[in-house]
């Protein structure tokens, strides 16, 4: 079964570059039976969204739409398609090991083995994690903060659809060509020219400068939100914690993205122009970009997580019916977090050969980053203490979250510590850690904030049945998939093994493969929730404020009024919203003309142009990619030139979008 | 939202003038003890440009970009402490650590050393 896969020759041609034939994996049956069922379902997709002549509102509805909200709620759709897209890698890789014990082969090759592994951990992490993470930060925070629109929009639309070209990129190097076969961070000298030939590793690494791009951008956009456009009154200490969780994520984004951007540049310049950065001839370092990758890496682990501790922040306060306990230690704990990520990259290569000193450092300031972390643990415990805990869905999420970050977060402690990283470095026990911390944290705290911002978004709940039922699954199938792994870690089974010659291992292979089937079932019950409650909206409607929630967001219609608020709102301190309701608020009709963006397609525009360009320089197209990066220019500063960015919403609309409102 | 008129600042005349002439000045300065070939030791000369360079830094933000401790609340001012700060780890961070990285992977010395000894010995 695993024959050697031999990969088609290089040649070039001046139209096609290195691409030819024997570039499609026609011959590959898993390949060609996922692209059946994409081609069909797509089809059928395009057929329903024709008959139901769905397109001209998509395109002037969402794709070039300049709203927040909008963009949120895309962002969140295309998280959820990747991360089907990330879960099935998981399957096979859990289906693999299961099976290849003791000389057995399994069914993937290594040659696919090692493309399926890369592209979960890319996918995971850059595609589904950060997508989930900014679609929520782009909802929320805006209407947290009492504001109309993020600082910059159409930069938001730009954001977006950069983001989803990168994903599609990914995507294409499924059924064109192959995708990198080098793990997640893609170290030289396996991916440098010399030992990944391929085209696989040029889509990993164009795939990520374009999404970069996007993600730069709307670091700097959201930034600018928080920092210019909070509702009059609302100081930086009045702002509800995930808000300020947001300032926080996005200051560390822009401040480490470029980070990676400049070292994946650098890596692009060794493979297409024949540099020496990270060569082991001619003065390069291939443990600098190590170095370099991880000072970007281990802040983007907290980009990840920040924000999901301010989702659980809003969660645990709104159900236990009180204030968050320790509002001021919540936001200096996150900042000192903020400046922590940035000194303990090393922890991630303390076998690579450093001296004890530097290991000591790295080790120590490692398990001093737990301490602010472990004080938001003691704040949620006591935000929850002598409250009135409601235990809805959302609820559940947290406290399925409080358990599993905390054991999580304890076998990182003790990964922290140099000698026992020398023993567990590259084993399975830490991809148990990291899977530990992330879905306990990140996947739990997405769940907890579709289902607790769900009515708000569309006007209705999800179903608490499917909910929960979604929550035990992943619950359980978390416990099954990783517990065994980290067995298996401590026995010395290392990562990324295609097979294992130890039959002993197999019963905890089997065991977590059994864990990834329950946590599909999780998958499936969230996309049965889904419909369900899309079917029974009439009876799961529900008012503007369903939770009797405490910050601005639930203080304007479900969903939102295109322009969010219909007057400014005055903040007199923290929770104004609870504040209001205590005062019997209600809106004042008396209303003004609101000042709108316009939507625009040169987002959209711009980011199939860079598609197009990362396409062909994958490939060595050359004349493509010129052509491609020339009409991007040529949009871009042609739209500099469009004037007609903005109107007016007349009072009789706002007031009509108002009685609507008030009468649902 | 509100608000679209607001700008800060772009500073005086006075204030771009001294800083247009403090940046000439820096710069002319490395260029003169380069082409005018004085006489120094080399690594002061070098440590002389870098440093004019650094101040050269400063200049351009304080005059050029604004950077003060009033301007924009002090946002400004905090946000470039901050970079400097990241900047400050990721280089003294990236040379400490690869540098103690070489000194304990390189064991060419000491290999010499124990060849030696072994041909003594032997």
């Amino acid at each position: 079964m695993s024959t050697e896969q031999i990969q088609p020759a290089e040649t070039f041609s001046p139209i096609f570059g290195r691409l030819t034939l024997d570039w499609i994996p026609y011959h590959e049956p898993i390949l060609i039976g996922t692209f059946a069922g994409i081609a069909f379902g797509g089809l059928v997709v395009l057929v329903l969204m024709t008959y139901f002549r769905l397109w001209m509102p998509l395109w002037k509805n969402w794709v070039t739409s300049v709203d927040h909200k909008k963009i949120g709620i895309m962002y969140m759709v295309l998280g959820f398609i990747m991360l089907i897209r990330g879960f099935a890698d998981a399957l096979m890789m859990r289906a693999q090991q299961a099976m290849a014990a003791g000389g057995a082969e399994g069914y993937l090759p290594p040659h696919h083995f090692d493309q399926v592994f890369t592209a979960h951990g890319v996918i995971m992490i850059f595609f589904v994690a950060m997508v989930f993470v900014t679609g929520i930060m782009n909802y929320v925070m805006p209407l947290q903060i009492g504001a109309r629109d993020v600082a910059f929009p159409f930069l938001n639309n730009f954001s977006f659809w950069m983001t989803v070209a990168g994903a599609l990129l990914v995507n294409v190097s499924l059924f064109i060509g192959e995708f990198g076969r080098v793990g997640w961070l893609a170290f030289p000298p396996l991916s440098g020219p010399s030992f990944s030939t391929g085209p696989g590793m040029d889509y990993y690494l164009w795939s990520l400068q374009i999404a970069g791009v996007g993600t730069t951008l709307s670091g700097i956009n959201l930034i600018a939100t928080i920092l210019k456009m909070r509702a009059p009154g609302m100081k930086l200490m009045d702002m509800p914690i995930f808000a300020w969780t947001t300032l926080i994520t996005n200051v560390l984004i822009v401040v480490a993205f470029p980070v990676l951007t400049a070292t994946l540049a650098l890596l692009t310049l060794d493979r297409y122009l024949g540099f020496h950065f990270f060569t082991n001839d001619f003065g390069g370092n291939a443990m600098m970009y190590i170095n370099l990758i991880w000072i970007w890496g281990h802040p983007e682990v907290y980009i990840l997580i920040i924000p999901c501790f301010g989702v659980f922040s809003e969660i645990v306060s709104t159900f236990s019916g009180k204030p968050i306990f320790g509002y001021k230690t919540m936001v200096w704990a996150t900042a000192c977090i903020m400046i922590l990520s940035f000194v303990v990259w090393l922890h991630h290569f303390f076998t690579m050969g450093s001296g004890a000193n530097v290991n000591t450092f790295f080790g120590i300031t490692t398990m001093i980053i737990a301490v602010p972390t472990g004080v938001k643990i003691f704040n949620w415990l006591f935000t929850m203490y002598k409250g009135k805990v409601r235990l809805e869905v959302p609820m559940l999420w947290t406290i399925g979250f409080l358990i599993t970050f905390t054991i999580g977060g304890m076998t990182g402690v003790l990964l922290a510590v140099p000698p026992v990283d020398f023993q567990l470095h590259n084993t399975l026990f830490l991809i148990a850690h990291f899977h530990n911390v992330i879905i306990g944290g990140v996947v739990f705290a997405v769940y907890a904030a579709v289902t607790y911002w769900w009515p708000k978004a569309f006007g209705f709940r999800l179903s608490e049945k499917w909910g929960r039922r979604s929550f035990w699954f992943w619950f359980t199938g978390f416990y099954f998939a990783f517990m065994p792994l980290y067995a298996l870690g401590l026995m010395g089974a290392t990562r990324r093994v295609n097979m294992y010659p130890d039959a002993g291992w197999q019963p905890y292979f089997i065991v977590a493969a059994f864990g990834a089937f329950l946590i599909l079932l999780g998958i499936v019950s969230t996309f049965i929730n889904f419909y369900v409650s899309i079917m029974n909206r009439k009876a799961l409607a529900c008012g503007n404020d369903p939770w009797d929630a405490r910050t601005l967001e639930w203080a304007t219609q479900s969903p939102p009024a295109p322009y969010n608020f219909p007057q400014d709102i005055t903040v007199r301190g923290r929770e104004e919203f609870w504040r209001m309701k205590q005062e019997g608020f209600s809106w004042s009709t008396n209303y003004a003309p609101i000042h709108m963006p316009k939507g625009t397609a040169t987002g959209v525009l711009l980011a199939a142009g860079a598609l197009v360009f990362g396409f062909a320089m994958v490939w060595y197209i050359w004349w493509l990619a010129l052509l491609s990066f020339l009409g991007m220019l040529v949009i871009g500063i042609g739209h500099t030139f469009n004037y007609n960015r903005d109107y007016y919403i007349p009072v009789d609309e706002v007031a009509a979008t108002e009685a609507k409102g008030a009468m649902a | 939202m509100s608000d679209h008129t607001q700008h800060a600042s772009h500073g005086t005349m006075g204030r771009l003038m001294i800083g247009f002439a403090l940046a000439a000045i820096l710069t002319i300065i490395p260029f003169a003890l380069v082409m005018g070939e004085v006489e120094m030791e080399r690594t002061t000369l070098i440590g002389i440009i870098m440093g004019l360079g650094a101040v050269q830094i400063i200049v351009h933000l304080v005059y050029f970009l604004h950077v003060s401790g009033d301007s924009e609340e002090g946002w400004t001012l905090g946000s470039t402490l901050l970079a400097i700060i990241i900047l400050f780890i990721v280089l003294a961070g990236s040379l400490w650590v690869m540098h103690n990285m070489n000194v304990n992977m390189m064991p060419m010395p000491d290999m010499d050393q124990m060849l030696n000894l072994q041909s003594q010995q032997g």
